[in-house]
């Protein structure tokens, strides 16, 4: 049985910031090896890894900088922020069925260059699905989540207000953060409204930050996890999501767009569990944009449908609220590593570490990229 | 980054024919021989009875807006140089479960900058055209219509 057979027991991160002068590997090994100092497990325990294939970090070098012992599992996930939970996930069955003892995650990512933005490196001429989008002028991410949160507005008579709790919830909780981005920096309900349009209705604000950094998460099986000096975050519940006409980013062929893989990953989740959404105590929601954080919430059965951006308007993931979300400030305000970050938040949660601690959690979520194929993970304390 | 419009490969067999009646002015999609439905972006087996068998067909070019968008800066340097343009997903009226991505285009002109908006809406009828980017590229694109 899967569940609960293995256990999250390190989390490591290096600093976030725009133009750090380290190299991906360099982040990558520090924040391994903070991650295997916190867990009191040495490096060369470690058998098993994982990554994105977005991951620029060969497993190789990583293995032979760390001094990791001999592997006997390596894997990748994919699908850019849709990768993390899948990555966690695949080396937790390895781990789980006795094919590898110590298993290492990580997301290693210098994405604060402009010339690091990936659509950016778009070719002149397309072979893939994209050749029917972006010759339109739909190029980036942020341009596909505009058209599906232009429609969900329409659907839910949801205004941009409603939309901007998202982003300003977020800051509140980056405030508590001494690590994230933007600690410091303030953002009103004014300045959102009138930021400037990245992709119409998709303002500034609703848009991921621009950082460097990496962090990574140490898992083992269950006994071991009991000896060591944190706190498990066990991994109760685990899927992968693809629904039937998906492609990379946005399901727009699928029967309803708006019914994205994060409901097959929601359903497979949820069979697994022994609770269901309302038993969810703090969740962090992949929000490279901010819809996907109403999106997801709706999917995963966190909300009802429809009601989202009202509940997030009202209050509702907010520390006092009724389900707190992205508590280290997420991809909006603390950093984008594609959901790495919001994984080892997870992970604090169930410690009671977060700098924004929800009081007796038992069951912490963590989602990946709503609006590609996608992973999530359910963690239980104990 | 490219200065170029990035454009589709056209050589691709699976695909090829759309573009090939993109040419031509016509929207035209597999039907599969075997279950008669519809499918699309193109490939080559149908997903609902897994045949290879299929014709392609011309579609009236009718469809309703099911969303849009606008995009802003930061962009490729040519989009940039089109702004403001409206980028439109519609569903097309044999099979609203069937989405094609265009431009907003004008009846008058065939740019893609500074269309006018003011029926712009979900829900809003269209018509297909088609504006050619190369020799072997002609992209679909949307004009509004009342009279459908």
């Amino acid at each position: 049985m899967f569940k609960d057979s293995t256990a999250i027991v390190g989390i490591g991160q290096t600093q976030f910031a725009k133009l750090l002068p380290q190299t991906e590997l360099e982040l990558a090994c520090t924040a391994i090896k903070i991650a295997l100092e916190d867990a009191g497990i040495h490096p060369s325990e470690v058998d098993a890894l994982g990554s994105y294939t977005f991951e620029h970090t060969p497993d190789y070098e990583v293995a032979r900088n760390l001094g990791f012992g001999e592997l006997h599992f390596f894997s990748q996930s994919p699908h850019g922020g849709g990768a993390g939970c899948g990555a966690i996930g695949q080396v937790a069955l390895a781990i789980g069925a006795g094919v590898a003892q110590v298993g290492v995650v990580w997301r290693s990512r210098k994405r604060s260059e402009r010339s690091s933005r990936v659509w950016a490196g778009v070719q002149a001429r397309i072979d893939d699905h994209w050749k029917y989008s972006r010759p339109s002028g739909l190029v980036r991410p942020v341009d596909e989540v505009a058209i599906l949160m232009r429609r969900y507005m329409y659907e839910f008579n949801v205004t941009r207000e409603q939309l901007g709790a998202v982003a300003l919830a977020q800051r509140e909780y980056a405030h508590r953060n001494p690590v994230a981005f933007m600690q410091s920096r303030t953002l009103t309900m004014e300045q959102y409204i009138n930021a400037r349009m990245i992709s119409d209705p998709l303002c500034l604000f609703d848009n991921c930050l621009e950082t460097d950094g990496a962090a990574a998460v140490i898992i083992v099986n269950r006994e071991r996890a009991r000896s060591l000096r944190h706190l498990p975050a066990f991994i109760h519940a685990f899927s992968q999501g693809m629904s039937r006409e998906h492609q990379v980013m946005a399901d727009f062929h699928g029967v309803n767009p708006l019914l994205s893989s994060s409901y097959v990953t929601a359903a497979n989740l949820w069979r697994q569990a022994d609770c269901g959404p309302n038993d969810v105590d703090v969740a962090q929601i992949y929000d490279a944009f901010s819809p996907l954080v109403l999106f997801s919430l709706e999917a995963y059965g966190l909300c009802p449908r429809g009601t989202a951006a009202q509940f997030v308007h009202d209050g509702g993931t907010r520390i006092d609220g009724r389900l707190p979300v992205n508590t280290s400030g997420g991809s909006l305000s603390e950093v984008y590593l594609h959901g790495m970050n919001l994984i080892t938040e997870a992970v604090r949660q169930i410690r009671g570490t977060s700098t924004a601690q929800v009081s007796e959690v038992e069951f912490s979520f963590v989602s990946t990229c709503d609006s590609t194929p996608n992973g999530a993970l359910l963690l239980r304390r104990a | 980054m490219i200065e170029t419009i990035p454009l589709p490969a056209t050589d691709y067999p699976p695909d090829a024919p759309f573009w090939s009646a993109a040419l031509r002015s016509q929207l035209s999609i597999q039907q599969c021989e075997y279950c008669q439905r519809l499918r699309f972006p193109p490939r080559p087996m149908c997903p609902h009875c897994q045949s290879v068998e299929h014709a392609w067909v011309t579609l009236s070019g009718r469809a309703k807006v099911w969303s849009f968008t606008m995009p802003q800066p930061p962009l490729l340097p040519i989009f940039e140089k089109m702004l403001p343009y409206v980028v439109v997903l519609a569903e097309i009226v044999e099979d609203p479960n069937i989405r094609i991505i265009g431009n907003l285009v004008s009846e008058t002109y065939e740019s893609i900058t500074n269309v006018d908006v003011t029926n712009l809406k979900i829900g809003a009828d269209l018509r297909v055209r088609f504006r050619s980017c190369a020799t072997d590229v002609a992209l679909p694109c949307w004009i509004l219509s009342e009279e459908l």
